[in-house]
């Protein structure tokens, strides 16, 4: 009996392409469990339902036919509704947004993926213009955990995270600033990579803060993650940050052994705010990779606080006509920010990206010593839908801006990351593993000793049954 | 608490970027700006060499 909940991209389409299952028939019992499982999980925000089944059906008229399907085919995806969706309006969370027209054509990392075979079902729930760490969106309603769905999905790519979660389809893509795969990953308990800046195309896709903003997939195993993210990559006109560098599939050296590779915790900064379980979730990485030395990463605290300052101004620049003439259709936790963001003076700016350069070049050193670093993806699990503060090493914090207190660091300055799920009971949480630019290699190499180890697992949620 | 110089700040702000600030809203703005202004000073005090090159290369 093919379980078409619980089986991974990969499976699905050796499946389709050997006639074991129809195209058809997948994206039916996709459709199907978002209908059941939507309304308590709020992860869609559409559902493109004929869309997907014109797709299926010619992908099982191209089986019939004999001819190549690809390496993804029949597997349903979905996307942050921040992608340009042919016939959708880009909304990225927002009310403004959802009266623009329609888009005229797809994201190419949408057309790349059904390039591949894999078949778009919809948009995904996020939080308003990606300015959040929490999954919460005023206008459509939290995403909500899968694992417990009282507690928040984190965000912004929260939608992402809980239709991955929740098993209504194995592969979805979200947007990376400051941590909205990461944080969403780890609340979720599901593996996301994103990719070095500059990696994966970001044309036709809502911008937040264009010196931060990444693209990347969310997957519950290692393989889908790593097989997602070579379908996408390469490069592509229409965003000028994308790197002229050829794809270097990651799929191939997956299961190559890690001997040779240094990994590293990262001390400090890294374990200030840091929860029992998110210690406990480092520790068995750790001793997983038999990781025992400790480095001393460079100044993580001022690059968060460049990276918040780089956030709030660029996106005050992006949303400064809407905030003078439709201040009250924003979500009021991100028109304040925004508005205070348009108030500070451009010294600041250029000083935070003269700190950037500065922050790189040091970090970098560091990878000439080590391959990869360990670190933690957010201080605590999901925290509950509405919690507005959480106890850090004892301090009242917001809990807004604190979920990505470990990620902002690191996509500061670009490094890719995979965030591996760590599935402690009752509650997931994730462990970054960050690497030098342009090596995802390393990092999805990490990742998949870990899941062959046990140790790293997209769980299926307890209340879904076993 | 909103110092009156940050106050006056936001105020003459607003004017001057033509942006709305409503009576029932503004007390978020300080709030977050004294988070965003301590962040500011804190990357503001590290030293940098006057010949530090910001992030972005631009090439023509």
């Amino acid at each position: 009996m093919f379980d078409h909940g619980e089986a991974s991209a990969l499976h699905i389409a050796r499946a389709v392409t050997r006639g074991e299952v129809t195209a058809s028939a997948v994206i039916e019992a996709a459709l199907a469990r978002i209908a059941a499982h939507n309304p308590a999980l709020n992860a869609f925000t559409d559902v493109t339902a004929d869309r997907a089944r014109a797709r299926a059906a010619a992908i099982d008229a191209r089986c019939a036919r004999g001819e190549p399907v690809g390496p993804l085919a029949g597997v349903p995806f979905a996307v942050k509704n921040l992608f340009d969706v042919k016939g959708l309006p880009t909304r990225a969370g927002s009310k403004i947004n959802r009266e623009l027209p329609p888009a005229e054509r797809d994201s190419p990392l949408i057309e790349r993926l059904e390039a591949a075979g894999a078949v778009l079902v919809g948009a995904l729930n996020m939080g308003e213009y990606a300015y959040d760490f929490t999954g919460e969106n005023i206008h459509d309603g939290p995403s909500r955990n899968p694992h417990d769905p009282a507690r928040m999905t984190g965000g912004s790519s929260g939608g992402s995270g809980g239709a991955v979660a929740g098993r209504l389809v194995p592969l979805a893509l979200g947007s990376d600033t400051n941590g909205s795969i990461r944080v969403p990953s780890s609340l979720c308990g599901v593996f996301g990579l994103k990719p070095t800046y500059g990696r994966l195309t970001r044309a036709r896709s809502f911008p937040f803060v264009t010196s931060l903003d990444h693209l990347g997939p969310f997957a519950r195993t290692v393989t889908d993650l790593a097989a997602c993210y070579d379908a996408m990559q390469g490069p592509a006109a229409g965003d000028p940050v994308c790197a002229e560098r050829p794809a270097k599939p990651a799929v191939p050296a997956l299961a190559d052994a890690l001997g040779g590779l240094r990994i590293a915790t990262a001390g400090g900064y890294f374990h200030r705010g840091l929860s029992p379980e998110g210690h406990s979730a480092l520790a068995a990485v750790a001793a997983a990779l038999g990781a025992t030395r400790e480095i001393e990463w460079p100044e993580a605290a001022r690059a968060r606080a460049a990276a918040y300052v780089i956030t709030c101004t660029e996106g005050a620049a992006l949303h400064m006509e809407r905030l003078r003439t439709r201040p009250q259709d924003f979500d009021p936790a991100v028109r304040d920010r925004l508005i205070a963001g348009a108030m500070v003076p451009a010294v600041a700016v250029a000083q935070a990206q003269k700190f950037r350069r500065w922050y790189r070049d040091r970090v970098l050193a560091l990878f000439e010593e080590v391959d990869a670093v360990l670190v933690p993806a957010t201080p605590c699990t999901a925290p509950r839908i509405g919690q507005q503060t959480f106890k850090l090493d004892g301090v009242e914090m917001p809990v807004r801006a604190n979920l990505g207190i470990y990620t902002q660091p690191i996509s500061f300055i670009g490094l890719p990351v995979v965030a591996v799920p760590v599935p402690l009971t009752p509650l997931p949480i994730a462990v970054q593993i960050v690497a030098a630019p342009w090596r995802e290699d390393v990092a999805l190499r990490i990742a998949y000793a870990l899941e062959e180890k046990g140790v790293a697992a997209a769980r299926k949620p307890a209340r879904m049954g076993h | 608490m909103p110092t009156p110089e940050l106050d006056d700040f936001i105020a003459a702000s607003a004017r001057t970027l033509e942006l709305p600030v409503d009576p029932a809203w503004y007390p978020m703005i300080p709030a977050n700006l004294e988070v965003i202004f301590r962040l500011a000073g804190l990357v503001a005090e590290f030293k940098l060499p006057d010949d530090a090159e910001p992030a972005p290369v631009f090439r023509a």
